[in-house]
């Protein structure tokens, strides 16, 4: 029962690092760009929330109101002013910019919060749970897991139904040819930032709810989106879920073994696809 | 102009030595304090021209080298307490054992390319890092130390901080000339092909995986000397100071943008810019750091060779003479003949 | 009829390298120009600094209907009505035939181009269009690649090279079609290696070599003769 038990928490904690990895892969297939400071902007959204709790009296939940808009807007503005002058053939500039954000958003978030570890609180929601099958399943994680498909869902409706998704796809397969449409890459780039950087505020927000969080923590969240995007292989969306499911899964098993095991397990889940199935387990299957 | 540069390459390897041995003289001209904080820049210049070895000229953009320093350390702390080697042993041997290592590494990261092999090899230190800190014999996770019996075989304590001062002095001198005869050998010239059109290189027979392989397994070795020597002088290790990404790969890779990626004098200009900054904005706290961030993103966007590379291109200066210099790939315009060096320049 | 497209003393550059010195040239309303010379000679650099993807160096190097243009970005040009159907056609992969058509008419002016006006012009589009692009064949890729850029009924329509790697028998079809176009008043300019093909399509003819303008004149009236001499400057 312990293990069924473990199995069913990792898979709720998949969707989370689902959550992570889809933005991170939604601008990587935009416009080739990994964004080292993922993990920091996920970071940045909890202390959003926080502080929108705390200043606003806000319910965690009702402070995605605030702090999706806020995160996106950074988005676009941060692309606009920054990353945009980054792109090019030289995988450098917007690698190391982004590694430096990294750091300037890890140690103002110290400067400001200081190292001492904060936790969204969501009051009775946080033990609510429901029985199944003799388990006890939390209804926050529950929550979560159904926000990160739904915000997957929504995400693949938007990239293959609308034009704002014809628009990213075409740029990414061509941006000269997508110029000659009309479509302003800068602009494009921008937006794309945008939603990633709305899925960031999300997750951001239930990981806040979920666990305690320090400025330090970003790096370690980048590096499982990573993993759950590599995982599930590039360019699929609910192949990102996928990987993000079984990374949780390997996290929650190696903690059963032992609580040192936890993200050690993940990892190695991680080399080990690499080693064998180095395209990812659900690859995108159109050139 | 052309007569400046001949001159400057003629004169530069002459400024080199006269530089080194008055450095090698400075525990005669400074206290144990300076002589700590120039063993520290050595270490960071040498870590630093390892990078840009790598990133710089191979291609191979890494934020997991402090899997290698780490490696390092914990090799000669390991050999030290576990089986009584003298811990100055420590110090080759780790260079062996990371050179070992970093073999299976690359055949795992260089299954990704860009900077998905970056993130890659972030991965893999953290693997490195939390697999020491199960390693319960050497502390786990809260780390050991030296203990005064181990150290006493080296000497006393004026005698081995003046030994440990010359180790660093003699690894990154080592380091630095290692990196110049490599651009300099065929292996250069290949590295300049890859850089210049991967593709190109392949059809031209150049064997693109196995010389970044070299590479790899080169840097790794340094870099895994240089910790060894670094957590030598603390005399304490644990995992998350020995496999910080901080301290060694992101002030690694700040001093390789500032001084200019793709040159050998860049680490070096940007080690003694990084210095100086770090003294001077020590009483900063944690905003030093994101001072030191957004002067790398500065300098990344308005001056992408970095310092080096806007003084070298205004004054034609150049350190070293390599008869074949790098250029990073966003800089369009072709180097004027002006400026190019002199192809017969001697070491 | 006044000039639609107007270039005065236009150069063009990569980097340090000129491509293009100093281009004068006219192109009325409803006419078609075709601009031909070996390889090299800068045809598709032409193209592509009127279409804006290649910037121009002087704003007033580029007259469209009487306002100038030159060095405005590509994305703003198709708004005024500059299309352009690249080299090789470059559909977007990851996009069906129907996704590519739609994402020409993103920017649409006011026109007669509509879906149903390319499926008609195109009729076997219409039974692909749920097709991804690279899957067509080639003929069938350019039909799309034109379509797309009518999509934004575009006054000037640049084309460059849309006879390359076709079968001549899909070529014919293509070029019999063109007429249509330019029918209610949109300016054509073609860039063409099959020279016979371009005399017949043409008003008028430019010849390039180098970068400049060495032979301009009224289709009927340039011998091959001529032409030869031209391109290859003897």
């Amino acid at each position: 029962m312990e293990w069924a038990n473990a199995i069913i928490q990792g898979i709720l904690l998949g969707g989370l690092y689902g959550l992570f990895a889809a933005g991170l892969s939604l601008i990587f297939g935009v416009m080739r760009l990994v964004n080292i400071a993922h993990g920091d902007l996920i970071v940045l959204a909890a202390y959003l929330a926080l502080v929108a709790t705390q200043t606003l009296g806000l319910d965690p939940l009702a402070s995605l109101l605030i702090v999706v808009p806020a995160m996106a807007l950074i988005g676009y503005a941060l692309q606009r002013l920054l990353l945009n002058r980054t792109l090019g053939d030289d995988l450098l500039p917007p690698l190391l910019v982004t590694f430096g954000l990294s750091i300037i958003i890890q140690n103002g978030l110290l400067e400001i919060f200081s190292a001492d570890s904060r936790r969204l609180q969501a009051g009775a929601l946080e033990t609510a749970a429901l029985p199944l099958a003799g388990l006890s399943i939390g209804l926050l994680p529950l929550l979560q897991f159904g926000v990160a498909v739904a915000a997957i869902a929504g995400l693949q409706l938007l990239s293959w139904r609308t034009p704002l998704g014809r628009a990213f796809r075409a740029t990414a397969d061509d941006p000269e040819v997508a110029r000659l449409m009309g479509l302003d890459n800068r602009h494009v780039f921008a937006l794309a930032m945008a939603l990633s950087l709305a899925i960031v505020a999300l997750a951001g927000v239930f990981l806040a709810l979920r666990t305690n969080f320090d400025p330090a923590i970003g790096p370690a969240r980048l590096i499982f989106g990573f993993e759950a995007v590599i995982i599930g292989g590039l360019g699929s969306l609910w192949g990102t879920l996928a990987g993000g499911i079984l990374l949780g899964v390997a996290q929650s098993i190696g903690a059963q073994i032992d609580p040192g095991w936890q993200i050690l397990a993940g990892h190695l889940l991680f080399l080990a696809v690499l080693a064998i199935r180095p395209q990812g387990l659900f690859p995108r299957l159109a050139a | 102009m052309t007569a400046r540069v001949t001159h400057g390459s003629r004169i530069g390897p002459i400024i080199a030595i006269a530089a080194l041995l008055a450095l090698a003289a400075a525990p005669w001209w400074t206290d144990r304090q300076g002589l700590r904080l120039l063993g520290e820049i050595y270490a960071y210049a040498a870590l630093a021209s390892l990078w840009n070895l790598l990133a710089g000229y191979a291609g191979l953009v890494t934020v997991g080298q402090q899997a290698f320093v780490g490696l390092g350390a914990y090799t000669l702390f390991g050999l030290a307490l576990l089986a009584g080697v003298n811990p100055l042993w420590g110090i080759p041997a780790a260079g062996l054992i990371a050179a070992i290592a970093a073999v299976p590494v690359a055949a795992l990261t260089f299954r990704l390319r860009g900077a998905y092999f970056a993130i890659g090899t972030w991965v893999v230190a953290e693997v490195f890092r939390l697999g020491a800190a199960q390693f319960s014999a050497l502390g786990g996770g809260s780390g050991t130390s030296l203990p005064a019996s181990v150290l006493a075989a080296i000497g006393n304590r004026a005698a081995r901080e003046q030994l440990f001062y010359w180790l660093a002095l003699a690894l990154a001198a080592a380091t630095i000339l290692a990196i110049l005869l490599l651009l300099r050998s065929r292996h250069g010239l290949a590295l300049a092909a890859i850089r210049d059109n991967e593709t190109a290189a392949r059809a031209n027979g150049i064997e693109v995986d196995r010389t970044r392989l070299a590479v790899f397994v080169i840097a790794a070795a340094g870099t895994a000397m240089i910790g060894a020597l670094i957590f030598l002088q603390k005399l304490r290790i644990s995992p998350d100071a020995a496999f910080s990404v901080n301290d060694w790969t992101a002030l690694v890779i700040f001093i390789a943008v500032i001084g200019g990626i793709g040159r050998v004098e860049g680490p070096l200009l940007g080690t003694a810019l990084f210095f100086l900054l770090r003294e001077s904005l020590s009483q900063l706290g944690s905003l030093y750091l994101l001072v030191l961030g957004a002067v790398a993103i500065a300098v990344m966007l308005l001056a992408p060779r970095g310092l080096w590379g806007l003084l070298a291109d205004r004054l034609g200066w150049q350190l070293f003479p390599l008869a074949r210099r790098l250029e990073p790939r966003s800089s369009a315009p072709p180097v004027p003949a002006a400026t190019t060096p002199a192809r017969e320049a001697s070491p | 009829m006044p000039d639609l497209l107007e270039l005065r003393g236009l150069d063009a550059f990569y980097g340090d390298f000129q491509a293009l010195f100093g281009i004068a040239a006219a192109v009325p309303a409803g006419r078609v120009a075709a601009i031909i010379g070996a390889n090299g000679a800068g045809k598709s650099t032409l193209l592509k600094t009127v279409a804006g993807l290649i910037q121009a160096p002087r704003r007033d190097a580029v007259l469209f209907d009487g306002e100038p243009i030159g060095g405005l970005p590509a994305h703003e040009l198709v708004a005024r009505g500059i299309a352009l159907v690249p080299e090789g056609r470059r559909l977007f992969p990851s996009l069906s035939v129907e996704e590519n058509l739609l994402i020409g008419g993103r920017v649409r002016r006011p026109g007669p181009w509509s879906l149903e006006a390319i499926y008609s012009l195109f009729p076997v589009l219409a039974e692909r269009r749920h097709v991804p692009g690279p899957a067509l064949s080639g003929g069938q890729q350019q039909m799309v690649a034109i379509g797309r850029a009518l999509m934004s009924n575009p006054r000037l329509l640049l084309c460059d090279e849309i006879s390359l790697g076709l079968a001549p028998v899909v070529v014919r079809d293509i070029y019999a079609r063109l007429p249509g176009l330019t029918a209610q008043g949109m300016a054509l300019v073609i860039v063409e290696q099959d020279v016979s093909q371009a005399l017949a399509a043409a008003d008028r003819v430019f010849c390039l070599r180098e970068g400049r303008v060495v032979l301009e004149g009224p289709a009927t009236s340039v011998t091959r003769e001529a032409v030869a001499s031209a391109y290859f400057g003897v």
